[in-house]
């Protein structure tokens, strides 16, 4: 066979510039942590804060990634996700409820059970009803983005007036497991032990998630159909599928880190995943929708800059993730680390 | 004469409120580059499309391979053994060159035999291949884009514009590349618009003029006849 002709290619060699403006999004995290050090100025305070802020980006960050997922993939703008949210916290504590005797006794090992056996259930109950939502409520509305809005918030105060008619109207007050109560001390900062927890697993899931959709083939397949779906059905895999599946694993995973909020507020309500979504949202879009890593970048900025800004100055708390938001969009519109479209 | 792998009759398929092809008829012969021929606009691309489900044929029918394949979805008909190399490549630009090609591994994991061959053919990928695709230039997306249709073999390959705005010796890599193609035995289905890879491949050849097929024959006999291509498509061959 004739060889194409020989290219000889070189491979630039980027300026310090070029490299940073890549990897920015990258060390943003960084650079917040420094710059929160530099005006906290306590070394104590300063870390408790920053355990507290990865914490609930981790968490975040949780709650976003399926939904940014199945925005890529399909299109969909579902918030009705904060539903999947509120059902997997009630699930969860109710659980942890059943399970107290594990749950107040002094030992790590029935603590993480019974949160173990929360976590699944909750993870089993909100799959499953994401499963049948898909279904019922986003399957007839692919490709109407109005449509998709106004149904999927119908969804969602319908599923919240659900957990009313099952749980009651009122606040459930949740305590830790006997052995997450309190903290640990670490050069004169205290950490709350369920904090360390919390980022832990939201490591763990974000390391597992990336290591799903790099290492497999279905990893390939929905990175691939995130950016082009047409062309991955055209190569002949069944998309619908592949998207049933996200949209299952993402609510799921919006279950789960409804268990986690909970246990971090230690008070749950059926409006929680409503009021969650603004944070969640947050996070997809400076994320770049449709972009896991994007959605992991943006949860720990959000959590970090609303911690520091709450010790700092509590009354801008509430404004400084949608300045944050404001500034990321205006360095980059489509997010930090966009997928880019097929046209 | 055995059955062709691809007939498609009668075919009418419509984007919007455009009625683009108004009953299409078309044969695909077994083992043959048939080239699909016409002015821009036409509908050579609407068709390939409708070949591959991308859009919905109104009414008509497409055969395959003995099999009516008017209704299945898209990942279905690729599954049957279509290939489609689209005219815009739809290669995955977040993707390396690796991941591309297994992609287009849907049976099972990449043949090292098959990958040599390619990369030989197409060596500017093996020096790309860990790179993310984007970062191509636009003559090795087109490589990409041919190299993971051909990655595993497929009865028939619908392929758009392979050659569009490549330079000539790229040209000649992508046309000894289909003919290794045509050689086991495939059959291919080829939207071109450059003339001299068209005579240079086809066996035979269909010129479309506003949604029908106007003209079938052998491409040599077309080749030949300058009255005829002035006649069917308002311009000589020569003249490319």
């Amino acid at each position: 066979m004739t060889l194409a002709p020989d290219h000889k290619p070189t491979f630039a060699n980027l300026s310090l510039t070029d490299r940073l403006g890549k990897a920015m999004p990258v060390i943003l995290v960084p650079i917040l942590i420094v710059l929160g050090f530099v005006a906290i100025g306590a070394p104590s305070s300063w870390l408790t804060l920053t355990v507290s802020g990865l914490a609930m980006g981790m968490m975040i960050f949780i709650m976003a990634s399926g939904l940014t997922l199945v925005f890529g993939l399909m299109d969909v703008i579902n918030f009705g996700h904060g539903a999947f949210i509120s059902v997997g916290a009630f699930v969860g504590v109710s659980v942890l409820i059943a399970l107290g005797d594990w749950t107040g006794a002094a030992s790590l090992l029935l603590n993480m059970a019974a949160i173990l056996l929360a976590v699944v259930a909750a993870m089993a109950v909100t799959g499953a009803l994401g499963w049948g939502f898909e279904r019922v409520i986003v399957k007839p509305v692919y490709g109407a983005h109005l449509k998709q809005i106004l149904v999927t918030v119908g969804g969602l105060i319908v599923i919240e007036q659900l957990i009313y008619v099952i749980w009651g109207p009122d606040e459930i007050f949740i305590n830790r497991p006997e052995m997450l109560k309190g903290a640990v001390t670490f050069a004169g900062a205290a950490m709350e032990k369920y904090r360390l927890l919390a980022v832990g697993i939201g490591l763990v899931l974000f390391i597992a998630m990336r290591m799903v959709l790099r290492r497999t083939k279905i990893g390939l397949i929905v990175r691939a159909g995130v950016e082009n779906g047409p062309m991955v059905e055209a190569l002949g895999y069944r998309l619908r599928i592949v998207f049933v599946g996200v949209f299952i694993a993402g609510s799921a995973l919006a279950g789960l880190g409804g268990v986690m909020w909970g246990l971090y507020q230690e008070v749950i309500a059926a409006g929680m995943g409503e009021e969650m979504m603004v944070l969640v949202f947050i996070v997809a879009i400076i994320g770049g929708l449709g972009s896991v890593e994007g959605a992991f970048i943006g949860a720990l900025l959000v959590g970090l800059l609303q911690n520091y800004v709450a010790f700092l100055e509590p009354k801008l708390a509430l404004v400084s993730n949608i300045a944050l938001m404001t500034t990321i969009l205006m360095w980059r519109p489509q997010g930090m680390l966009p997928v880019v479209k097929a046209k | 004469m055995s059955e062709p792998i691809l007939s498609l009759r009668g075919l009418h398929t419509d984007i919007a409120q455009y009625h683009i092809l108004q009953g299409v008829d078309l044969e695909v012969p077994r083992g043959q580059v048939t080239m699909l021929l016409g002015r821009n606009g036409v509908g050579k691309t609407t068709t390939l499309k409708s070949i591959m489900g991308q859009w919905s044929a109104k009414s008509g029918q497409i055969l395959y391979d003995g099999q009516d394949i008017t209704r299945l979805p898209v990942s279905a008909r690729a599954r049957a053994g279509i290939g489609f190399v689209p005219e815009d490549m739809g290669i995955f630009r977040d993707l390396t060159v690796e991941e591309n090609m297994v992609l287009g591994c849907t049976t099972g994991p990449l043949d090292p035999a098959r990958k040599d061959w390619l990369l030989s053919a197409f060596p500017a990928l093996g020096t790309f291949w860990h790179s993310e695709a984007g970062n191509l230039s636009g003559g090795q997306k087109q490589m990409l884009s041919i190299a993971r249709a051909m990655v595993e073999e497929r009865k028939l390959y619908l392929i758009d514009e392979p050659t569009k705005g490549l330079a000539p010796a790229i040209v000649s890599t992508m046309a000894q590349a289909l003919r290794e193609l045509k050689a086991q035995g495939a059959s291919i289905l080829l939207v071109e618009q450059n003339f001299s890879v068209a005579r240079a491949l086809g066996d035979s050849a269909a010129v479309m003029d506003d949604g029908r097929v106007i003209w079938t024959g052998e491409m040599a006999e077309l080749a030949a006849n300058k009255d005829l291509q002035e006649r069917l498509m308002g311009l000589s061959m020569e003249t490319h």
